[in-house]
């Protein structure tokens, strides 16, 4: 009950005049910088930060975790519309709501992200709230060897369950892992893939290059040679009565993502750095194994835009629990909050709750308040998102092709990551002819560092045995995930087993 | 297709070996007190993307994937006509970034496609070609302090007129 009293004080202050204001503009602000290509929460937070100091610490905050929450929402909206994500939380979100537009029916795909989003928010808020100092501690029992777990649980979705060529799914896989080893060496600092001695790769390939690349570039392509220039406007279309019907389709047909990623998310938000990214990368991979039809994911079905939704959305609030309970930032942009805290004056970390209860009070009832104002600004604009798709191919490709080059420089800004987005872009082009599947390639090099070094943090745990992910005794976490990984990894080979059996057995008769 | 494929999997195993190349510049196994070797990630995982290719070239010549058993060409009259128009188009777009900074070479671009590959007004061109460029000037230089390549010298008149108006 006293939490109660302690979320009312805290919501009362969050709905003061100055920082419900904050609110509003923060939302909307990160909206549109979230939808922008190659630029995401972390770039707001950081760049309005000088401006919090006008304001009192508590308002400060409110206004960057305002500007958090409206990216996590605006992210969706150029995966969506343009197929370009607008954010690297938002890079799964492109595998399900690009086709889903491309087939008239990106409002559908808009307003299912936009209520996931919502739920995987209220879910995270409530998480929060009731379970931080628990959560905490759950959080940082998870080591390597059970990161890694998670880590080979994703990939292993897109092996057992992608419904593509096999050895073409795991060709993906390994390319976007090698690609995500390219610059240093993390563990030993030594310059790594470092091709023709081109200094551009010492920074590494952001995975932003490879995903505007692939998504922005090559799908236009292929989208052009494919309809062969007669595709002239979308017939998306947008009514007060349309997103009613929406919002019931999306939640039939989405809610089990919808409850996969606000958990999962979460989850995998409070791990010290995760954070929201690998978390939506992860329920999608989760949503498409549990779902009765996991084929269907990929062409445009509202599971794969909810799970990422609400799972980015959950991640976001996940990550500031380790940031505000043990002072460990779960994401790149709680690590700039973090930063912030110390120079309002204030110590993040266990005392925090007790010293600072007005101020931690006040963030946790801004979380809901702009849950609530990032859905409703988000739905008053999707109209304006549906408008933009319904303008002439001819002007909206040499737009989305912009807007790649353009959201290719600002993620590193470097002109070299520019030439290699080109290059992605022409290749993923030709090896989606010849039915190379290019989803499984983004994740990997999203998820490539982490799964690289826990695994090697592991092995160095164990000593090189690399029984360390199956030992039940010592890794009861590991050990489960690491098994249904492997059996998934192994379920094409027993399906061609079966299907070889069936087949002589027929031969006879037949 | 089908010739297609199987010379992209031959491609992509040349390009799995040249990665297990340079990742071997690094130790690829394991270390005694160290653990694995900076290269031995990607030294095994190209290993793995070579043995990939060799069950891609067994499904073709088995014609059990779909562009394996297709005898049209990868790209005909029309897509290469396509891919020449557009890709050439984007090739121009970037080299010009370096000479006429990113703004003047997104204005060039949007007059290229919107007017000669679109077919659109002079009007309609024109708006999209000034305006866009303008807009994404004050968003990333203006809000979002980010600084785009400013392209050779002679284009500092226009940017000291820009920078004039946002500072």
């Amino acid at each position: 009950m006293e939490v109660l009293g302690l979320l009312g004080d805290g919501m009362w202050q969050a709905l003061q005049p100055l920082n419900l204001m904050l609110i509003l503009i923060g939302v909307t602000l990160g909206l549109f910088i979230g939808a922008m290509p190659g630029l995401g929460s972390v770039n707001g937070v950081a760049i309005l930060l000088p401006i919090t100091f006008l304001v009192p610490p508590g308002s400060a905050i409110i206004f960057l975790a305002a500007i958090y929450y409206g990216a996590m929402y605006g992210g969706a909206i150029s995966s969506i519309t343009l197929g370009i994500p607008g954010a690297s939380t938002a890079v799964a979100t492109t595998f399900d709501g690009r086709p889903l537009a491309l087939s008239g029916r990106a409002s559908l795909a808009l307003v299912t992200a936009a209520l996931a989003s919502f739920i995987g928010g209220s879910v995270a808020n409530l998480l929060f709230t009731g379970f931080a100092p628990l959560l905490a501690s759950v959080a940082l029992s998870f080591g390597p060897p059970e990161i890694f777990a998670l880590m080979l649980l994703a990939f292993a979705t897109f092996v057992g369950l992608g419904g593509d060529d096999i050895p073409k799914t795991i060709f993906s896989i390994c390319i976007g892992l090698v690609f995500a080893a390219v610059g240093f060496d993390k563990i030993t600092g030594t310059p790594r893939l470092v091709f023709f001695d081109i200094s551009g790769f010492l920074h590494g390939i952001n995975f932003l290059v490879l995903a505007i690349g692939v998504y922005g570039i090559g799908e236009m392509l292929w989208t052009l040679d494919s309809t062969r220039g007669k595709i002239t406007k979308s017939d998306a279309k947008m009514s007060v009565k349309g997103i009613v019907s929406d919002s019931k389709e999306g939640m039939r047909r989405g809610w089990k993502g919808t409850a996969i990623g606000s958990f999962l998310g979460f989850f995998v938000g409070i791990l010290p750095a995760a954070g929201a990214t690998p978390g939506s990368l992860m329920s999608y991979g989760v949503a498409k194994m549990v779902a009765r039809k996991p084929e269907e994911f990929g062409k445009g079905h509202p599971g794969g835009v909810a799970a990422p939704e609400a799972a980015n959305n959950s991640a976001s609030t996940g990550s500031m629990l380790p940031m505000l309970t043990l002072g460990i930032p779960g994401s790149p942009t709680t690590a700039i909050l973090l930063g912030g805290m110390v120079i309002w004056g204030l110590t993040p970390g266990p005392r925090l709750f007790v010293d600072q209860s007005e101020f931690v009070w006040g963030l946790i009832g801004s979380f809901y308040v702009s849950n609530f104002f990032a859905l409703v600004i988000n739905l008053a604009f999707i109209p304006l998102f549906i408008w933009m798709l319904r303008m002439p191919f001819t002007v909206l490709a040499p737009l989305i092709f912009v807007l790649s080059v353009v959201g290719g420089y600002a993620a590193t800004r470097d002109m070299h990551d520019v030439w290699l987005m080109l290059g992605f872009g022409i290749g993923a082009f030709f090896l989606r002819k010849f039915d190379y599947p290019l989803a499984p390639a983004v994740l990997a090099i999203v998820l490539g560092p982490i799964a690289e070094q826990t695994l090697r943090q592991s092995l160095l745990m164990s000593k090189g045995d690399p029984m360390i992910f199956v030992d039940l005794v010592n890794r009861p976490i590991a050990t489960p995930i690491t098994i249904i990984a492997i059996i998934l990894i192994l379920l094409p080979l027993f399906k061609y087993i079966r299907d070889r059996r069936r087949g002589t057995a027929q031969t006879p008769s037949g | 297709m089908r010739l297609g494929e199987i010379i992209t999997a031959g491609v992509l195993a040349l390009f799995s070996i040249f990665l297990m190349y340079y990742s071997a510049q690094l130790p690829i196994g394991f270390e005694q007190g160290r653990g694995p070797g900076g290269g031995a990630w990607p030294f095994w995982l190209s290993a793995i993307m070579l043995v990939t290719t060799g069950f891609i070239a067994g499904n073709w010549y088995r014609k059990t994937s779909p562009p394996s058993q297709s005898e049209e060409p990868v790209l005909d009259r029309y897509g290469w006509k396509m891919f020449a128009q557009v890709g050439g188009g984007l090739l121009g777009f970037i080299i010009l970034i370096d000479i006429i900074s990113m703004y003047g070479a997104m204005a060039v671009f949007l007059l290229y496609y919107v007017r000669f590959l679109g077919k659109h007004s002079w009007t309609l061109t024109l708006i999209l070609a000034i305006a866009l460029p303008i807009a994404f000037f004050f968003f990333f230089e203006g809000l979002m302090r980010i600084t785009m390549p400013s392209g050779m010298s002679f284009t500092g008149p226009f940017y000291d007129i820009m920078y004039e108006i946002i500072y």
